[in-house]
């Protein structure tokens, strides 16, 4: 019986890992796509992602729209300011000095920090959850329909977005974009805008994430820090140009944080508290970059010295 | 111009400056004195920053971890940590407890930068940057030697500070926010000396030919290691004394003293201010400290038309005008101001011979 | 035979050095025109202009019309542009290689075409799959010609085809290629290090030098004048 409830709650965490890691995976495949296209560390994306939710949220509340449809406007409305943002703040500057684009993407995430700020005050609101708070009872394992949810959300809008790059032909010209934006030049391919495009998924990607992150912990202004720290982890730990990684290193980095919370309860593992979670997922980062800094798919960069 | 007279004038141009700085508490309140002090502190840090960034190349997002290293040091060196349970009695004087805050910090730098090695560009940024914003909660969890949340105050030590009355320096009195101007300045300058002179011999030639080309720097015998190493320790312990004197003008530390945001402020001011010269590195400094005042239109009040003075002081405000200066400085200065200034230099007093690092 | 291509004191720079000077040359619809030349001659340059890939000066014409603009302009005009080194993407399929070679065409026979270029390299088709990156360079070439054949060029570039391949593979490279000049009336304008084969599969030749063309003629002249063949043409 003891073996059956551990097992059920061992299941029960690798579940909500999962819907955490799914949630880190988009932020990570965001992340992952615009370095992968313009070679940008985007350090922005979180408060993107917080903008968009905070989008969907006024349409929601303020303006009185159910759920779904405000969540593919405001998927509408973050691709366009991705597309936009791309335009008119990153291209100027892609291709110079690293430290200037370092610091356009944190004069993006300052900005637009304070704009959600000042738009709607800096109190926590509260977005619903499209699934509801029901539970459901698997087998002993209970299992929150949130998470399901989300589990179901991203994976959809992952395969999606597989989908769109295997099998079409704007998909084909990203790629093409991506890794060798001279060569795609030659056969036509509009390639500044390719990476304008990245930039809207990558948006996109994010909007999502902020959508299934707020329900659990409260929309405000800084939501998405955390989750931006474990998306980076993500990133890096299954390779920063690898979107596979990026889906990878997110699921795994979930259920090892939820991993680590139920071990904490016994003896080997006490030490490990909610407050570690963050410090965790940046010894991560820190362990990865210096021991194999392209990450688990990733090919490692030669520097011939 | 050839470079003698052109190095009087920058002699000439720096003693005018530390003139400035030495009699401009006589002109301000007591007030704007210790916010101008910790003008000075930053300076410190962007000095050292700008060994790291602009003579060697290697980015960091995370020197405020450094500071807070140099902090804390300083910190539990005056007051102890006894009290948490830790093994230091305290009791050093503020002005002692500096260089071993710079050393501390310094041996981290040392010790960070042998495997930051391996990482360039966007890679170290973002291990900087994660050593950064792990930094608060590992000094939280290191309870008995930084006090954990609540911090060490350094409150109620006047025998080691002279932060809560007169101090008699030179037959003069200062106030305590003077005293911190001029503590601060003094060191500042002095450090800055430090930078000037060790840049301009074999290590400064070694740092810039790292960053101009890491191939043809190995090629003419350049060790990448001990330089890009050496680099990141000197700008740690620079760091390190800026934090220690952070700490003896706030008069306490504690985890969320020492912020990502600091960090985050430290590069950009490096790059407002731009890489290279002293004064683009005040300017960075003076950025640092005052822009998000400024933004909140304190000192805008009057230019502009009430409607938007009041908009932009709700909160949020001011994150978004500081957003778009960044945003704008770097679409339209992006050597800084620090560049600015040398091409107005280079205008009216000519093109230098050798070239400046841009 | 109507011209096709025509540039008129065409000029180019690469920051402070002055790649091309003054180059003026024609090729009418249906030839192979070799560009041929030493080292720095201009030659790489002078196709980069054409498929606007190096800002130029002076007039360029396709057809009539001013050729303007970046390589996706040149591109959408019916340039296939081959680059030094084969330009393959390499991390993508065989097949994903060929159909961004029709990137630019609206008209619903891609799938077609595929199979047409499956007549001259039939491996293409079988190992559509393979990544790119994993091909001799041979095949890369091969692949590369494939892909610029998919767009339906009016004007084919070609970038020094034979750098870094065995002689049968560039043999067998310029008879395909003057098959499909033979066959489907395919322009080709090729620029060559290796001045004998690309005489051989030529009508006519430019030969430039540092920035200018410094001699024209038809292949047979030029091959059957061994002062020039010594001077020019090394060999």
């Amino acid at each position: 019986m003891l073996i059956v409830a551990a097992f059920a709650d061992f299941m029960q965490q690798v579940v909500s890992g999962l819907a955490a890691g799914g949630v880190y995976a988009l932020l990570a495949l965001a992340l992952v796509i615009i370095h992968r296209s313009t070679g940008v560390i985007n350090f922005a994306q979180g408060e993107m992602a917080t903008l968009s939710t905070y989008i969907a949220w006024n349409l929601t509340v303020n303006h009185g729209w159910s759920y779904w449809p405000a969540f593919v406007a405001t998927l509408a409305i973050s691709f366009v300011g991705g597309v936009g943002i791309h335009r008119v703040v990153i291209r100027p500057v892609e291709r110079g000095n690293v430290l200037r684009i370092v610091i356009v993407t944190i004069g993006l995430l300052v900005g637009i920090n304070g704009f959600v700020i000042w738009k709607w005050g800096g109190e926590p609101q509260q977005l619903q959850s499209p699934f509801g708070t029901n539970t459901y009872d698997v087998g002993g394992v209970v299992i929150a329909a949130n998470d399901i949810g989300t589990i179901a959300v991203a994976l959809a809008i992952v395969v999606l977005l597989w989908a769109l790059f295997q099998f079409t032909k704007v998909g084909l010209a990203l790629r093409a974009a991506a890794v060798n934006p001279e060569e795609a030049r030659l056969v036509g391919v509009r390639v500044t805008w390719m990476l304008a495009l990245g930039w809207g998924l990558a948006a996109l990607l994010g909007a999502v994430a902020g959508m299934l992150t707020a329900p659990a912990v409260g929309l405000d202004p800084n939501m998405m820090a955390p989750v931006l720290i474990y998306a980076f982890a993500a990133a890096i730990l299954g390779g920063i140009d690898s979107p596979l990684g990026a889906v990878v290193g997110g699921l795994v980095l979930g259920v090892l944080l939820n991993m680590l919370s139920y071990l904490s309860q016994y003896g080997a593992f006490d030490w490990f508290t909610e407050e570690l979670r963050l410090p965790t997922a940046l010894l991560i980062i820190l362990v990865v970059l210096l021991v194999r800094p392209q990450g688990i798919f990733g090919r490692p960069e030669m520097k011939r010295v | 111009m050839s470079p003698r007279p052109q190095r009087t004038i920058g002699f000439v141009a720096f003693a005018a400056f530390v003139a400035v700085v030495a009699v401009l508490p006589s002109f301000m309140s007591d007030f704007k004195a210790r916010e101008y002090s910790y003008v000075g502190i930053y300076l410190i840090a962007l000095l050292g920053l700008n060994i790291l960034t602009g003579y060697t190349g290697q980015i960091s997002l995370g020197h405020g971890a450094f500071m807070a290293i140099g902090g804390y040091t300083t910190a539990i060196l005056m007051v102890g940590n006894e009290q948490f349970g830790g093994p230091i009695s305290g009791g050093v004087k503020d002005l002692w407890t500096l260089p071993i805050a710079g050393l501390v910090a310094g041996l981290f730098g040392l010790a960070f930068g042998l495997p930051a090695l391996r990482l360039s560009g966007l890679y170290l940024a973002l291990a900087t940057f994660a050593v950064a914003v792990a930094m608060p909660s590992t000094v939280k969890r290191f309870e008995q030697f930084s006090g954990g949340g609540s911090g060490i105050q350094l409150f109620g030590t006047p025998e080691l500070t002279g932060s809560s009355a007169n101090v008699h320096v030179l037959g003069r009195s200062l106030t305590p926010n003077d005293w911190m101007y001029y503590l601060a300045w003094s060191i500042a300058l002095v450090l800055f000396a430090v930078a000037w002179l060790v840049l301009r011999g074999r290590t400064g030639r070694a740092f810039r030919a790292v960053r101009d080309s890491e191939t043809a720097a190995v090629s003419s015998g350049v060790s990448l290691a001990r330089y890009k190493t050496l680099a990141f320790g000197i700008s740690a312990a620079y760091a390190g004394v800026a934090g220690g004197l952070f700490a003896i003008a706030s008069a306490f530390v504690n985890p969320d003293t020492f912020p990502i945001a600091l960090s985050i402020y430290l590069l950009v001011g490096i790059v407002v201010g731009g890489l290279g010269g002293l004064s683009g590195l005040v300017f960075g400094a003076i950025f640092i400290a005052f822009l998000p005042l400024w933004a909140q239109g304190q000192d805008l009040g009057s230019l502009l038309p009430d409607r938007i003075v009041q908009e932009t002081q709700k909160p949020g405000g001011p994150a978004i005008a500081y957003g778009v200066v960044l945003i704008l400085l770097m679409f339209v200065l992006p050597n800084g101001v620090g560049g600015l200034f040398r091409r107005i230099g280079q205008l009216v007093f000519g093109r230098r011979r050798y070239s400046r690092p841009d | 035979m109507r011209t096709l291509l025509e540039l008129d004191g065409v000029a180019a720079r690469y920051g402070p050095v002055q790649a091309l000077r003054d180059v003026s040359l024609v090729v009418r619809e249906g030839e192979i025109v070799a560009v041929l030349g030493a080292n720095g001659a201009g030659k790489t340059t002078t196709l980069r202009a054409i498929s606007g890939t190096v800002s130029w000066s002076g007039a360029i014409e396709l057809d009539g019309k001013q050729l303007r603009g970046g390589p996706e302009r040149s591109a959408r005009a019916g340039i296939a542009h081959v680059p030094e080194g084969r330009g393959t993407f390499v991390e993508l399929t065989v097949t994903e290689n060929l159909k961004l070679g029709a990137y630019t065409r609206r008209d619903r026979s891609v799938k077609a075409d595929v199979a047409r270029i499956a007549e001259y390299f039939p491996w293409m088709v079988e190992r559509g799959g393979q990544r790119a990156g994993t091909l001799s360079g041979g095949e890369q070439q091969m692949l590369a010609l494939g892909r610029a054949l998919m767009g339906r060029p009016r004007l084919l570039l070609l970038d020094e085809p034979s750098l870094g391949l065995a002689p049968m593979i560039v043999r067998e490279f310029f008879r395909i290629v003057r098959e499909l000049n033979e066959k489907e009336g395919l322009t080709v304008l090729v620029v060559e290090q290796d001045a004998r084969i690309a005489l051989n599969a030529s009508r006519r030749a430019y030969v430039l030098e540092v920035g200018r063309v410094a001699l024209t003629g038809t292949s047979d002249e030029l091959r059957g004048d061994e002062s020039v063949r010594r001077s020019y043409l090394g060999y």
